[in-house]
């Protein structure tokens, strides 16, 4: 089965500054996948560089095997919802529907004006008057209603409120669920991303720190306390990521496929936004607090 | 793809549609009272002599509708292109940097070549339509007036011939090159500058230099001018004038050369320059020829 999206070495830059540099990466058909990563990680270049509004510096990427908008069939086959859900603010709900239809061949008129009556937006109602939540809905129907087999989302949801965040999420499951479309999609939000994705990318400065199916994720990671211990003398199958110490204590994020039984270490596991923010590094006192463990400092 | 652009086209469309309509309504109410003049001062059936009947008829044009819409088309042919680069140009991509909505148009199943090609084909094409339609009605309205304009080399009230730089731009396919011209400029503005305003402003400046330069400093050397020598009767339609306190002489000449578009050059419009009486400096049909010499050499030469 061919990836939904392959990069091998892709890098762009923008002057002498690197966007992305060196990133390789596959992501499977299938799935929900999430795309997470500090601002500046490379996520929106990856994702420009996947619809083909970006060109490679070097490397390539693949998407459904085929080169990002090579062509009209490849463009029809990939739906995208570009981040702030760009829409044509002097054009009509009914106009953005029409202008899927003359657009795309594979257009399902029917599908998208039954989202739109689902959701309760006129379809007379301008969509520069629209509620950020509603244009989110707009500009996802668009996407969803030319059926293709990917869809990609740039951080859809970022600018609005939880109530419309939960409702776009809602219906973007129960959409690609139903017509069996691979989604990516890219956001900080990793409390969100949970709930939709089944399988999650870590990208950190280009590089994907971790990959894989999440409920495998959380499985195999876990989070040791007890006394003071020095992290190299743990089993090699025991894979740190991240460990941190104070005078007495060590508390070590560990990666194992195998359960842990040393009774030395008080055991337990993390949420999947601890495992996120432990394999980004980030050194947030909030995110400490929640789960008891003092900062935490990456080790190599 | 033609929906597209028909639909975030329509209102400008409708614009320049309610001009031509307005204008033509205009051209086409007075156009014919213009020719009746012209026939009236006996222009239509001139065939030799005719810059008397010529300088009448414009004179009498003077202060009345005729002249005010004459100036007036002249005007709107000037804004027309720069207003058609500045409105429908610049903001054709730009706008859609701006509002980001080249992601949504860039990823529907139409190539973004495609998009490009549609958009500047048919808006280029609508924009040198409408200045062609322009151009058409006020080439064909102002017909009897620039004609005469010809036959005298130009008035001080209305201006100069089909040559001098003001008239040129206003009247035959100049205008349809001008407005291409603008719409490539504004476009051009737009996608390198991406945002409206600022596209705007840079096409109006670049096109009014371009306007301003094209005309005085490079048409004059588009194409090398045919050069002719001619022996002057004094006797026949020429007048040779001679002021003495100055030094002068001025050889006016008739040069008649059908179709000619007639331009003084070589030594007469270089010892003009050191004359008070300036030879006219673009003429066509048959146009006084104004030679002008200082000191005790007279040159006569002329050009068409």
């Amino acid at each position: 089965m061919t990836a939904a999206i392959e990069a091998s070495g892709l890098g762009k830059r923008y002057g002498r500054r690197w966007a992305l540099s060196d990133c390789t990466l596959s992501i499977p058909t299938g799935r929900v996948t999430g795309l997470v990563g500090p601002n500046g990680a490379g996520k929106t270049t990856l994702i420009n560089l996947a619809t083909g509004m970006l060109a490679p510096t070097t490397g390539t990427i693949e998407v459904l095997g085929s080169k990002p908008a090579s062509g009209p069939e490849q463009l029809a086959k990939v739906g995208y919802v570009a981040q702030d859900t760009p829409t044509y603010a002097g054009l009509s709900v009914e106009d953005h529907l029409r202008f899927g239809a003359h657009m795309n061949p594979g257009w399902d008129a029917v599908l998208a004006r039954k989202r739109m009556s689902q959701l309760g937006i006129d379809p007379k109602q301008k969509a520069g008057k629209l509620s950020g939540g509603q244009r989110a809905q707009l500009a996802l129907t668009l996407a969803i209603a030319k059926r293709p087999e990917l869809l990609i989302l740039d951080e859809p949801i970022a600018s609005l409120d939880p109530l419309a965040r939960r409702e776009f999420l809602q219906v973007l499951m129960e959409t690609t669920a139903e017509h069996e479309i691979s989604v990516v999609m890219s956001s900080h939000l990793v409390a969100d991303l949970e709930r939709v994705t089944d399988y999650l990318i870590v990208l950190l400065s280009s590089r994907v720190r971790i990959a894989g199916d999440i409920d495998e994720m959380l499985a195999t990671h876990y989070l040791l306390s007890g006394a003071r211990r020095d992290p190299a003398t743990l089993p090699a199958s025991q894979q740190v990521i991240s460990a941190s110490h104070t005078d007495r204590q060590s508390t070590i994020l560990v990666r194992s496929a195998e359960p842990l039984l040393d009774p030395s270490w008080s055991v337990s596991q993390l949420d999947l936004e601890d495992l996120v923010l432990a394999y980004m590094g980030n050194t947030t006192t909030t995110a400490s607090a929640e789960t008891g463990h003092k900062i935490m400092e990456e080790q190599r | 793809m033609i929906w597209l652009t028909w639909r975030q086209f329509r209102w400008q469309a409708v614009t320049a549609a309610a001009v031509l309509a307005v204008l033509a309504i205009a051209l086409g109410a007075t156009g014919f009272g213009l020719s009746t003049r012209f026939d009236q001062a006996g222009l239509s059936t001139c065939h030799s002599v005719c810059s008397s009947a010529a300088s009448n008829f414009i004179s009498e044009l003077r202060g009345t509708p005729y002249a005010a819409l004459f100036f007036g088309c002249v005007i709107l042919m000037y804004l027309a292109p720069v207003l058609m680069g500045i409105f429908w140009g610049a903001p054709l991509i730009a706008r859609e940097f701006e509002a980001g909505t080249h992601r949504l148009a860039w990823n529907q199943s139409i190539t973004r070549v495609r998009w490009s090609a549609v958009k500047l084909g048919l808006i280029g094409l609508a924009a040198v339509a409408t200045a062609g339609l322009l151009s058409l009605m006020i080439t064909w309205w102002a017909g009897p007036i620039d004609h005469a304009l010809s036959l005298v080399g130009g008035s001080p009230s209305f201006g100069g011939t089909r040559i001098s730089p003001v008239v040129f731009a206003a009247r035959g396919v100049a205008p349809l090159g001008y407005a291409a011209f603008a719409f490539a400029l504004g476009v051009t503005a737009g996608v390198l500058i991406r945002r409206t305003l600022p596209a705007m402003a840079v096409t109006l400046v670049i096109f009014a230099a371009v306007q301003f330069l094209v005309p005085n400093f490079v048409r004059p050397h588009l194409i090398p001018p045919v050069q002719t020598t001619a022996a002057m009767n004094a006797f026949d339609n020429n007048e040779i004038m001679i002021s003495s306190p100055g030094n002068k002489m001025t050889l006016v000449g008739n040069f008649s050369r059908p179709g000619a578009w007639t331009w003084p050059t070589g030594p007469s419009r270089h010892q003009a320059s050191s004359s008070p009486a300036r030879p006219a400096r673009h003429a066509r049909g048959t146009p006084p020829l104004t030679l002008a010499a200082t000191g005790s050499t007279p040159c006569i030469c002329a050009s068409r």
